[in-house]
């Protein structure tokens, strides 16, 4: 698979295009050089409507390790709630995002968190992203009061609304309208920001979608679609949903761009250019071609519907952050062992944050009544025997 | 959490049957040799008979074919009767549920599968207003003979919107029929009577119910089986106290009657079936009978169908009350997440039972 071409913008000596690595002794510590450095992605934009951005990505040294380590992070996130699923510590729905992590990274690189993200169920990563602590995250899994949603909404209902994140929604397509309703408030409060709508190939069929891309694209909204195309809504594949699975055309009128998922500088390049365009123009989507490695949820195998071989395929070909281990290690940017040392780093980071969770204790009794209402006046609310449990609303 | 589960030939009668790996199979007592089913292969034998029988009637739904079903309900269905019968859709109820609607108009026989209730409401505005009313509306001359099943109610830790139970929104709609199975018996002759059934009918199952195993009669298991719709069954006949539920809750209230027999409390217990057209009479004449009355569900209890069911019995049996009728239900607040909380906002046995004493002026 071609390897990104390095160009550069600074005399820099230690970058240099050539496979030649420096001795130790010499080579700078990269971890903070913000320099700026240039990567072209691996593969270029497709266009729908609009001319496709350039695939020269401008990043750096740092930035793309901190690619690395966030995508890490996320990485033993999912991994440990898999275990924590199977422990049956974690109850109910569990949608997980393994395999999808260029796309939260990605899209984080090019915005800011006054711009908005909504998104489905498998929203775990997506809420890291946002700049969600993981001990929130397994405490809202495991049901405790210090969850970010104090254990009341579960896996599947993550938010961050200091962050502009909107959630974390159960129902397949609900929050597309929704996410143009921010992009709507968005405009009509003149905010230079705009609104990410994070959506599956399975929600690309739901005529609310379409519903509300019509009014966003004659409203001029900054709504940015973005179809996480994981190639399976649930256990049914593209194919067998759509008619037509080019999902960044389905817009018609709305211009659309389709992009590799699993990398991240692609990620970046296509959300920046899709903020620009959406402050100007309105609409846009973007499709991701992405995988999860999981199946739909924990209850599914994932294994029915498609082969081990695809799995382990992608696992090995497109995985995003073995690409970007690749990426730092031809580039000099950082050693084997230092790669290792961080992914050790990040595996304990979550180990305490599990083991941090689990002492968390469980929301009180009364916190069954509570956020019912922004505004109560006096409304009563019963709980299962309404003769033995009748509360006035907090 | 899938059990394994044999395909199911059908030929009238030489069935045998084998317990799923379920988590939860409650002991009942039954004598040597006679039977038991999985709700889940009832459900599953029952969709088979019918379609065996009649050529109209054809399942769709969200991986309701090559995935065997979400719940494994209408597992072995495609392989048998391919790709014309059974119908994997896309992730759009709104969409495919007007389809459903739409063949039932032109006479076919749609058994249209929602994941769970929850998502019927993206397709609500077709059962409602496409489906319940077509009759009336058409003076007779559209009738849409379509059944909406799959698991309504809570499960366990999926939360807010994943939880609700929605017999109390469809009961409430003339036009439509209404139906909330039990025990296998019940989800064989239901569902069948429903398949059969010229009118729009809300089938609702419930998920933790599936893997349960109930004992089960020849005579049910033949494929000309059916149940009545619009009769409740007296599940447990007692003489101090009526409680009437539907679903799972008729498990924790006959669990309850056991606990309220320890303490000399003859409790009868009504399993009601069917939802709409409810079966006001036996209810009222048990509380005739017994001259007290609890009801349970799972569902939210304003307006629910306790509510409906308190104001017929103090409409029609006042005189005969000893004791204000009682309301068990689901909490009045959207499904929590935490286990601890869940299990408040859900009705549980010691809740049947201390409503059942209050009723009987037993309380403490």
């Amino acid at each position: 698979m071609a390897l990104s071409r390095l160009s550069l913008r600074s005399n820099n000596p230690f970058l240099k295009p050539t496979a030649t690595s420096l001795p130790p002794s010499t080579r700078r510590h990269v971890s903070t050089d913000t320099t700026p450095i240039t990567i072209e992605t691996a593969a270029p934009f497709t266009s729908h409507q609009c001319d496709a951005p350039s695939r020269s990505v401008s990043t750096s040294s740092a930035e793309i390790l901190s690619f690395f380590r966030d995508m890490a992070r996320m990485r033993r996130m999912e991994i440990a709630a898999d275990s924590l699923y199977k422990a049956k510590m974690i109850r109910g729905f569990c949608h997980l995002y393994d395999g999808q992590e260029a796309l939260a990274v990605g899209m984080e690189a090019a915005i800011t968190r006054r711009d908005a993200i909504i998104t489905s169920y498998r929203d775990h990563c997506t809420f890291l992203g946002r700049g969600g602590e993981l001990v929130d995250a397994f405490s809202e899994l495991m049901g405790r009061k210090r969850g970010c949603s104090d254990g009341k909404g579960g896996s599947m209902h993550f938010y961050k609304k200091d962050a502009s994140f909107y959630g974390g929604h159960g129902i397949v397509g609900a929050q597309i309208p929704l996410g143009c309703g921010l992009a709507f408030a968005q405009k009509y409060s003149k905010e230079e920001n705009v609104t990410f709508v994070l959506y599956g190939d399975g929600a690309a069929n739901q005529g609310q979608l379409f519903e509300a891309l019509n009014i966003a694209a004659l409203w001029d909204l900054p709504a940015i679609l973005v179809c996480e195309n994981n190639h399976y809504g649930m256990g049914t594949a593209t194919w067998r949903s759509a008619k037509s699975p080019a999902y960044f055309k389905r817009g018609d009128y709305v211009p659309g761009l389709k992009v590799d998922g699993m990398d991240v500088l692609a990620v970046k390049q296509a959300c920046k250019f899709a903020k620009e365009h959406a402050l100007k123009n309105g609409p846009i989507i973007l499709e991701m071609d992405t995988y999860r490695y999981h199946g739909h949820s924990m209850s599914d195998p994932g294994s029915t519907y498609r082969t081990r071989d695809e799995v382990s395929g992608v696992r090995q070909v497109r995985d995003p952050i073995e690409r970007v281990r690749k990426l730092l290690l031809s580039h000099d940017i950082a050693t084997e062992k230092e790669l290792k040392d961080m992914e050790k780093e990040v595996r304990k980071e979550v180990d305490d944050a599990v083991a941090q969770a689990k002492e968390c204790p469980t929301p009180e009794a009364s916190e069954l009544f509570t956020n019912m209402y922004v505004k109560d006046c006096g409304v009563e609310s019963f709980g299962a025997d309404r003769k033995e449990l009748k509360v006035t609303l907090p | 959490m899938w059990g394994i589960l044999r395909q199911r030939g059908i030929d009238g009668g030489g069935l045998s049957l084998r317990r799923t790996r379920s988590a939860s199979v409650s002991a009942r007592s039954y004598a040597a040799g006679s039977k038991e089913m999985t709700v889940r292969d009832a459900l599953n034998s029952a969709i088979d008979e019918e379609m065996s029988a009649d050529p109209k009637v054809f399942v769709m739904g969200e991986e309701v074919g090559q995935y065997q079903g979400a719940y494994k309900i209408t597992k072995g269905l495609l392989e048998k009767y391919g790709p014309e019968r059974v119908y994997d859709t896309p992730i759009t109820e709104a969409g495919f549920t007007g389809i459903g609607v739409g063949a039932a108009y032109a006479g076919l026989k749609p058994v249209v599968e929602f994941m769970t209730f929850n998502f019927s409401m993206q397709a609500i505005d077709h059962i409602i207003n496409s489906a319940a009313k077509s009759n009336y509306m058409s003076a007779g001359q559209i009738n849409v003979p379509i059944v909406f099943r799959g698991p309504n109610g809570a499960a366990a830790g999926v939360g807010a919107q994943h939880s609700q139970c929605y017999a109390a929104w469809y009961a409430s709609v003339p036009g439509l029929k209404v139906l909330a199975p039990y025990s296998a018996e019940d989800a064989r002759g239901l569902l069948k009577a429903a398949i059969r059934d010229p009118d729009p009918v809300v089938f609702l199952e419930n998920e933790l119910l599936y893997g349960e195993s109930f004992p089960i009669s020849e005579e049910a298991l033949d494929s000309s089986f059916c149940l009545p719709i619009g009769k409740a069954k007296i599940e447990r006949q007692g003489k101090d106290v009526t409680i009437v539920t539907f679903s799972k809750m008729v498990g924790f209230a006959l669990k309850a009657a056991e606990k309220l027999a320890e303490e000399g409390i003859s409790a009868e217990v009504i399993n009601l079936r069917s939802i709409r057209p409810l079966d006001r009479a036996t209810i009222n004449a048990s509380v005739r009978k017994t001259s007290r009355l609890v009801t349970v569900e799972e569902g939210f209890p304003q307006h629910g169908v306790c509510a409906e069911i308190c104001a017929s019995v103090v409409e029609e049996s006042f005189s005969y009350l000893d004791a204000p009728v009682e309301r068990i239900a689901g909490a009045d607040v959207p499904m929590p997440y935490a286990a601890n909380l869940e299990r408040l906002a859900l009705p549980q046995v010691e809740d049947i039972v201390r409503a059942a004493k209050r009723a009987c002026y037993r309380s403490k």
